[in-house]
């Protein structure tokens, strides 16, 4: 493999490492915040445990993503030093940004959160988790800016002296469609994940009936959010779909491995054969749909790769302009189908504990575990596909992957961070998850006070309620 | 005064933000087995720095993100250039930022001694790195156009064109064990200022110790760096009014005037840093071949607009931060000592099968 193939590898599994990290932030901060500001509001010592079990989770998630984060935040010089050099004077623009807005607000603030129970007033702690959660969404946003700018470039000319890329308009890049939309979907599609994992969490404990009282609430709320959050990705999903076929149809053929070029088009659901080849056999078809995805009507025309190829040779240069179809094709039908298995699963479990049922059947038990990696794979899948889908280009339209790559950085030099990473990463995998499932199988406090907080000035020898 | 050489002092600003401020985390990492002993005593030196370390390290991040967008071209010719040991830096940081989140979270001797040692190597490489990274910088590196690029006199085909060891020349490894020695000083005065008892008495002999070490360090790197400096008028007085606050700061220590002591050692990092970046102004990653591939603030810069918009974000947010950071530093300003640290949270329980596994 030469420097390019493996810097690719190198920056796919470490963003897609990171990504598992961030949507559980994103999504169970959320819950924090809202058992720690139900406790706030009604004094119940329940939600109070809640906050206390999952903020546990929530911390050892979050170092993950930390970390992680910083990989991230550097590669971009590392691997893809001519994409930096193209694009800097724009995409530098809001990671920047990001940093100054959002990364300070969640560190600063989860710190004094984690280490602040016993050193502020109830209030006043309960503003630092919700200073945080706000962090984490305008790091969202940033980021997520910057990402759509590559799948969509706005507010940018091209230098003739430098051939580089000169912003001209920061709320186009900012506020863009492509931005805000891919912002909602992202953040919904978090909560899905976050809300899977809080509802499975809760149903092993009804199912051990452990602390029933204390995570029934967690089931039903991490179901409710399931339902919620699947609107949503489901409205801006189509959204999405509709602006895509208008800024990069490439992506939306490839989607659906559809060649030609045809009104009507179906949307398969399951295909045989090579979807890579000129020709894929639908086993199941929605007639229609794929159109109707598209452009909002059953008979809208959807263009099919062979004419995109066509046209994208005449106006970019002879090339091949087709991204690779099979991670496209099921990238897509995984991201949307993993979601909704989970939509399923949590009608089914708002219908078990309806009222105040609290069954403990074992089968429900095993189901939640399963379905809680639904979404996780739901949400890196679609980031396969984005990502994939764009390909061959990094920016669409203005800079190929291939002329991306760090002109000067040997395969040796990326072999060597490219294990290097992966096994670190392979081992702090492990153990962040047996670290979870331990902290998991403990429980929620059995005894907790619920006057944590004490006045700090008396007594100075008095010892601190949370350390390392 | 022009934008980018508006830019190019924030970007100073910045990394003497992240020096002093992490420079006292990487320090207090360091010296986990020097001063912590025992596990009580490691407890309360990570312990002083748990609610602010990962705040302090945002300004790594913010200090790359403010490249990136100012001096793109710097930006991808550095870390690209510097690719391997800025690759251990990312793994040490890594292994630091969990170890400080993990350690207590389970109840076993060999746990905790494995993420000791994450913390040691994490605090170790990064302080002795960035020293090496500088002294790079500041002293020069291999930069040149690419082979065959379409305009070479165009600083977008400069690339750093040596190789990993060409980085480890004398002068940056002696400004790297600058760093490495200034920051364990700088961590173990943050130390006597934080803690009481025994852990702040072991502190101050250290820093002591430790601090005189650096102090030849510190002078040695300095001098040497007024060899590249482009206003020796400017860079040698600051070089030596920062030797001189070291001194005070170590004499301070000897008197227990641990605030002040903390406010010298962090004004020496302060000017040191200053000295640095003031001597290699207007370049920002000269060129060891040939003057003319330098990249300066002038031909490595974003244009106009990116830095406007980039100033109004960074008027409106810089003092905003600085005055939540400050508040954290005010809320945690308590000194800790072993006598106030909790049992290990222990949730470890009959069937906890991980413990049994990792006991
Ligand atoms: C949709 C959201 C999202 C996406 C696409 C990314 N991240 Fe991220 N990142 C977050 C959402 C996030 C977060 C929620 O803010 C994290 C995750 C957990 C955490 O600690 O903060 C985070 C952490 C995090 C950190 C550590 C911040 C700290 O120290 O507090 C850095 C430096 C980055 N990220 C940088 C990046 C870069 C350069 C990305 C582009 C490839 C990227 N992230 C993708
Ligand atoms: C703002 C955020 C992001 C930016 C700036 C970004 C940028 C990039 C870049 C520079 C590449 C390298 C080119 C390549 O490998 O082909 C890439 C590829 C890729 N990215 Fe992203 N990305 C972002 C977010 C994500 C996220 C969150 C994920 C998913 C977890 C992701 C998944 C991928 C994958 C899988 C590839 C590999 C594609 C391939 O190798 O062909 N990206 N992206
Ligand atoms: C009706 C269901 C859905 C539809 C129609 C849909 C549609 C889309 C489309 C068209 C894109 C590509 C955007 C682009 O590249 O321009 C996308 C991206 C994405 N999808 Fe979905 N999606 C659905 C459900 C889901 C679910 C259930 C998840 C995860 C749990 C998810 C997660 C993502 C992510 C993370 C991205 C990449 C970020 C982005 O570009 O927004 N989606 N989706």
């Amino acid at each position: 493999m030469g420097a390019l193939d493996l810097a690719r590898w190198q920056f796919a599994i470490t963003t897609v490492y990171h990504f598992l990290f961030v949507p559980i932030t994103l999504g169970s901060v959320w819950f924090v915040v809202g058992f720690q500001t139900a406790w706030f509001r009604t004094g119940n010592v329940k939600y109070l445990k809640l906050t206390k079990f999952f903020g546990k989770l929530f911390l050892i998630n979050f170092a993950m993503g930390v970390v992680t984060g910083i990989v991230q935040e550097f590669q971009f010089g590392m691997n893809w030093s001519d994409y930096s050099r193209f694009v800097g004077d724009v995409f530098g623009a809001p990671l920047a940004m990001e940093g100054l807005l959002a990364f300070f607000l969640e560190s600063t603030f989860l710190g004094l959160w984690i280490f602040g129970w016993d050193r502020l007033p109830k209030r006043v702690h309960l503003a630092t988790i919700w200073a945080a959660a706000v962090g984490t969404l305008l790091s969202a946003f940033f980021i997520l800016a910057a990402n759509a700018w590559m799948q969509h470039p706005v507010g940018y000319e091209i230098n003739p002296d430098t051939g580089r890329a000169v912003l001209n308009n920061i709320g186009a890049v900012l506020f863009q469609n492509t931005s805000l939309i891919a912002f909602v979907h992202t953040i919904s599609a978090s909560f899905l994940v976050a809300g899977a994992g809080v509802a499975a969490i809760g149903a092993w404990f009804l199912m051990k009936g452990r602390q029933v009282d204390v995570f029934r609430p967690a089931v039903k709320a991490g179901a409710w959010v399931i339902l919620a959050a699947a609107v949503v990705v489901s409205v801006t999903g189509d959204m999405d779909a509709k602006i895509m076929v208008q800024q990069q149809p490439m992506k939306m053929a490839a989607a659906e491995a559809l060649y030609e070029t045809s009104s009507n088009a179906p949307f398969s659901i399951l295909s045989i054969g090579d979807v890579a080849g000129d020709q894929a056999t639908a086993l199941i078809e929605v007639p229609g749909l794929t159109s109707f995805m598209a452009t909002g009507s059953f008979d809208g025309t959807v263009q099919g790769i062979n004419d995109l190829q066509a046209q994208y040779t005449q106006t970019y240069g002879p090339g091949n302009y087709v991204p690779y179809v099979p991670v496209t094709y099921w990238g897509f039908r995984l991201m949307i189908g993993l979601g909704f298995i989970a939509v399923l699963y949590a009608l089914w479990a708002l219908w078990r504990f309806r009222g105040d049922r609290a069954p403990q059947g074992r089968a429900f038990s095993i189901v939640s575990n399963v379905i809680v990696l639904g979404p996780l794979l739901a949400i890196s899948a679609g980031w396969i596909f984005t990502e994939m889908g764009r390909q061959p280009w990094i920016v669409f339209g203005e800079q190929k992957t291939a002329d991306a790559v760090s002109p000067l950085v040997t395969p040796v030099e990326v072999w060597i961070s490219l294990i290097g990473f992966t096994l670190v990463y392979a081992v702090l995998a492990v153990i962040e998850l047996r670290l979870l499932l331990k902290y998991i199988r403990a429980g929620a406090p059995e005894e907790i006070s619920d006057t944590p907080f004490e006045d700090s000035e008396n007594g100075s020898a008095n010892r601190m309620h949370f350390a390392y | 005064m022009d934008l980018v050489t508006f830019w190019f002092i924030l970007v100073a600003v910045l990394w003497i933000g992240y020096f002093i401020l992490d420079g006292f985390d990487l320090g207090v990492g360091m010296l986990l087995p020097v001063i912590g002993t025992d596990d009580l005593r490691r407890r309360v030196m990570i312990n002083t720095i748990g609610p602010v370390w990962d705040g302090n390290e945002v300004w790594l991040l913010v200090a790359g993100g403010a490249t990136f967008a100012a001096f793109p071209l710097w930006y991808a010719t550095m870390f690209s250039g510097f690719y391997l040991a800025l690759f251990l830096v990312l793994i040490a940081l890594i292994l630091r930022g969990v170890a400080f989140e993990y350690r207590g979270k389970h109840d076993t001797a060999r746990w905790r001694a494995n993420w000791d040692r994450a913390i040691v190597v994490g605090s170790v490489l990064p302080a002795l790195l960035f020293g090496v990274a500088f002294g790079n910088i500041v002293g020069g590196s291999k930069i040149a156009p690419l082979e065959g690029a379409a305009n070479p006199a165009d600083a977008g085909s400069f690339n750093y064109v040596g190789s990993f060891f060409d980085l480890l020349n004398p002068f940056s490894l002696v400004l790297g064990l600058m760093t490495l020695t200034v920051f364990a000083t700088h961590g173990a005065i943050f130390l006597t200022l934080k803690t009481s008892g025994e852990v702040r008495e072991a502190s101050r002999t250290v820093a002591l110790r430790i601090g005189l070490v650096a102090a030849v360090f510190a002078v040695v790197a300095l001098l040497w760096s007024q060899v590249f400096s482009g206003r020796v008028a400017i860079t040698l007085p600051l070089s030596l009014l920062a030797a001189v606050l070291w001194l005070g700061a170590l004499w301070l220590v000897l008197k227990g005037r641990d605030g002040w002591a903390f406010l010298l050692s962090a004004g020496t990092i302060l000017l040191a840093v200053a000295s640095l970046f003031v001597g290699l102004f207007p370049n920002v990653m000269p060129s060891s071949i040939d003057a003319a591939y330098s990249l300066t603030v002038y031909n490595a810069s974003s244009q106009a607009y990116t830095l406007m918009v980039m100033t109004v974000v960074a008027a409106i947010m810089t003092p905003i931060v600085l005055v939540y950071q400050a508040w954290t530093y005010w809320v945690f300003r308590k000194r800790l000592s072993t006598s106030m640290i909790p049992a290990q949270p222990a949730i470890g329980r009959a069937d906890d099968r991980f413990a049994q596994a990792a006991g």
